[in-house]
């Protein structure tokens, strides 16, 4: 086909339309198609609750279990005496000399307190509590050994530095059995690891879970705006233009999830200060629960984020792409 | 700007809208396509814009070989090509204002030249008043104008314009003609898909008749 008019200008349009954006301006759209998608959300207010609360609960869960579970390692970490030691002396090492080597022990850095517990203190307290007073009596000598209650200092009290003192004491010439007391606080610390693990997967299920939400959510809303894919993908938009909105959908639901999140975790433990206070005056503990406020906001945004940024990638990745004009 | 060698064009179903076409549009060019209903008018221009794409034959536009063109760079000519579609295709949940901002704010152009461009757009085609307004309070050849200004606002190298005086009276359709003539004067490529024969025929520009998909005859008028 020929050409029908001849013009005389033709201004270089090129020159015009390829500008580059500053990265002031690249920062400018994405915070104008982050508040849109804010803006479109909170013209939905309900439905957006109900699935921010969706996300905001399965993220409240692992998150209030994971600290139930780092109170109590706390807990058993800071209890008094957990771990004391009994060293049961030879028989032959007379009671002073007993007395002069408990003051020796009391003077090594990694023990706050040695008792010492004569044989007769020994026999009179069985005697007490045994009822085998009758058979005792019938005895021409005390059978019992010296016995000392070792108390470690409490920066070693923990399972390793315990079992170490363990060994020092049993290599004393006046030991014959140094025995270590760990039983019930490795029985706890067995069942917090196999808890944590728990946790663990716990949190890969409500994540698993999170993502479904968000990704279903998100599919919706991809469906709703069928039209105006459509239209804008006619108009020359890219992948890229058309997935943002839905990207910054995903990641605000994320946001609005873990800030619900936030606040049902730090009301229940709140709701728990008092009795917990109560509980550990009782035993005449300073125990205080703890959150660390700060700290939980920052790990559930982030996980919030990551979560609701990955199930909108899943669902923009699965049906946007079946959206073309024609 | 524009060049068709032995393009066909089968739709999934088997149809054959368009067979073995060669024409070629130089830049700065205005011409219709024209046919009767069914002829293959609206497809010949969605090839042009990669809507749908050719099953045979070559495509140049601008220059440029767009046949196999990947799926990515196909935003990129669109951004070159203003579309008038036969059915508006504008949003209904967003202003007059919104509708024709939309190119350039794919485009990513700042907020203050994008309010200056979409008002010279709107202005240009009478419809500064209306800019707050949705296009479903709109009557025919109000949205249809509305799709006009939103084709022309990036002000593209090439004005593809399918039916776009199908929803306006005569006067109307003859002030958006000489619209169109308008940008044709100052380089704008330009292809009009019409059935509009007495208005052809008035304004005396190239023709490009189909006939069931084939090239019936390639007037050549000169005004
Ligand atoms: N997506 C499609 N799938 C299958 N067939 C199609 C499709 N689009 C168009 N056709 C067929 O291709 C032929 C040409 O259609 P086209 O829309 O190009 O005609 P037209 O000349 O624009 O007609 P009108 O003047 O009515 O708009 C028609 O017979 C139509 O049925
Ligand atoms: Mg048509």
């Amino acid at each position: 086909m020929k050409r029908a008019r001849q013009h005389q200008s033709t201004p270089d349009r090129r020159a015009t339309r390829r500008r580059m954006l500053s990265p002031r301006t690249w920062l400018t759209r994405h915070a104008q198609v982050a508040l849109d998608s804010l803006g479109r959300l909170s013209r939905n207010p309900l439905a957006t609750l109900m699935t921010a609360a969706v996300i905001g609960i399965a993220l409240a869960m692992p998150a209030s279990l994971y600290l139930l579970l780092s109170n109590m390692d706390r807990l058993s970490g800071s209890w008094d005496g957990q771990a004391s030691l009994s060293v049961f002396l030879n028989d032959t090492v007379p009671v002073a000399a007993a007395a002069t080597l408990a003051g020796r022990i009391r003077g090594w850095p990694e023990v706050a307190a040695v008792t010492l517990v004569t044989p007769e203190q020994a026999l009179e307290e069985f005697r007490q509590r045994s009822g085998f007073a009758d058979v005792l009596d019938t005895l021409d000598e005390n059978p019992l050994p010296a016995v000392l209650l070792v108390l470690p200092a409490p920066e070693h009290a923990g399972p390793r530095s315990a079992a170490a003192l363990q060994t020092r004491l049993q290599a004393l010439p006046e030991t014959a059995q140094a025995q270590l007391d760990l039983q019930w606080v490795q029985r706890l610390t067995a069942m917090l690891a196999l808890a944590q693990r728990g946790v663990l997967l716990i949190s890969a299920l409500l994540a698993l879970a999170v993502l479904l939400v968000v990704g279903n959510t998100i599919r919706l809303e991809i469906l709703g705006r069928r039209e105006e894919i459509v239209v804008t993908r006619l108009i020359g938009a890219t992948d890229g233009f058309i997935r943002r909105p839905f990207l910054y959908s995903g990641t605000w639901y994320g946001i609005v999830g873990a800030l619900l999140a936030w606040l049902l975790v730090e009301t229940g433990f709140w709701l728990l200060t008092t009795p917990v206070r109560q509980l550990a005056n009782l035993y005449q503990s300073s125990f205080q629960l703890q959150t660390l406020p700060l700290l939980l906001l920052l790990v559930l945004l982030a996980g919030g984020i990551l979560l609701g940024l990955l199930g909108s990638w899943i669902a923009v990745g699965r049906h946007l792409g079946a959206i073309e004009p024609g | 700007m524009i060049r068709f060698d032995n393009i066909s064009k089968r739709y999934p179903g088997g149809f054959e809208a368009l067979s073995n076409i060669s024409l070629e549009l130089e830049a700065g060019a205005m011409a219709f396509v024209t046919g009767h209903s069914g002829a293959g008018k609206s497809t010949l221009l969605k090839l042009i814009a990669l809507i749908e794409r050719t099953t045979r034959g070559q495509l140049h536009i601008n220059g440029q070989n767009v046949t196999n063109i990947s799926r990515r760079r196909i935003p990129f000519i669109r951004r070159k090509i203003g579309f008038i579609f036969q059915d508006h295709n504008l949003l209904f949940d967003r202003t007059v204002f919104d509708n024709v901002a939309l190119p350039l704010v794919i485009t990513g152009y700042r907020h203050q030249e994008i309010g200056r461009r979409v008002r010279a757009a709107l202005d240009k085609l009478g419809l500064l008043s209306k800019e707050r307004m949705y296009p479903i309070t709109l009557s025919g050849g109000e949205q249809q104008r509305v799709g006009i200004a939103r084709a022309v606002v990036n002000k593209p190298l090439l004005l593809l314009a399918d039916e776009p005086t199908g929803n306006l009276d005569p006067a109307l359709s003859f002030e958006i003609m000489e619209l169109f003539e308008r940008f044709n004067q100052v380089g704008v490529t330009i292809l009009i898909a019409s059935h509009d024969i007495g208005l052809l025929d008035r304004l005396g520009y190239p023709v490009i008749a189909l006939d069931h998909g084939r090239l019936a005859g390639m007037e050549q008028q000169y005004a």
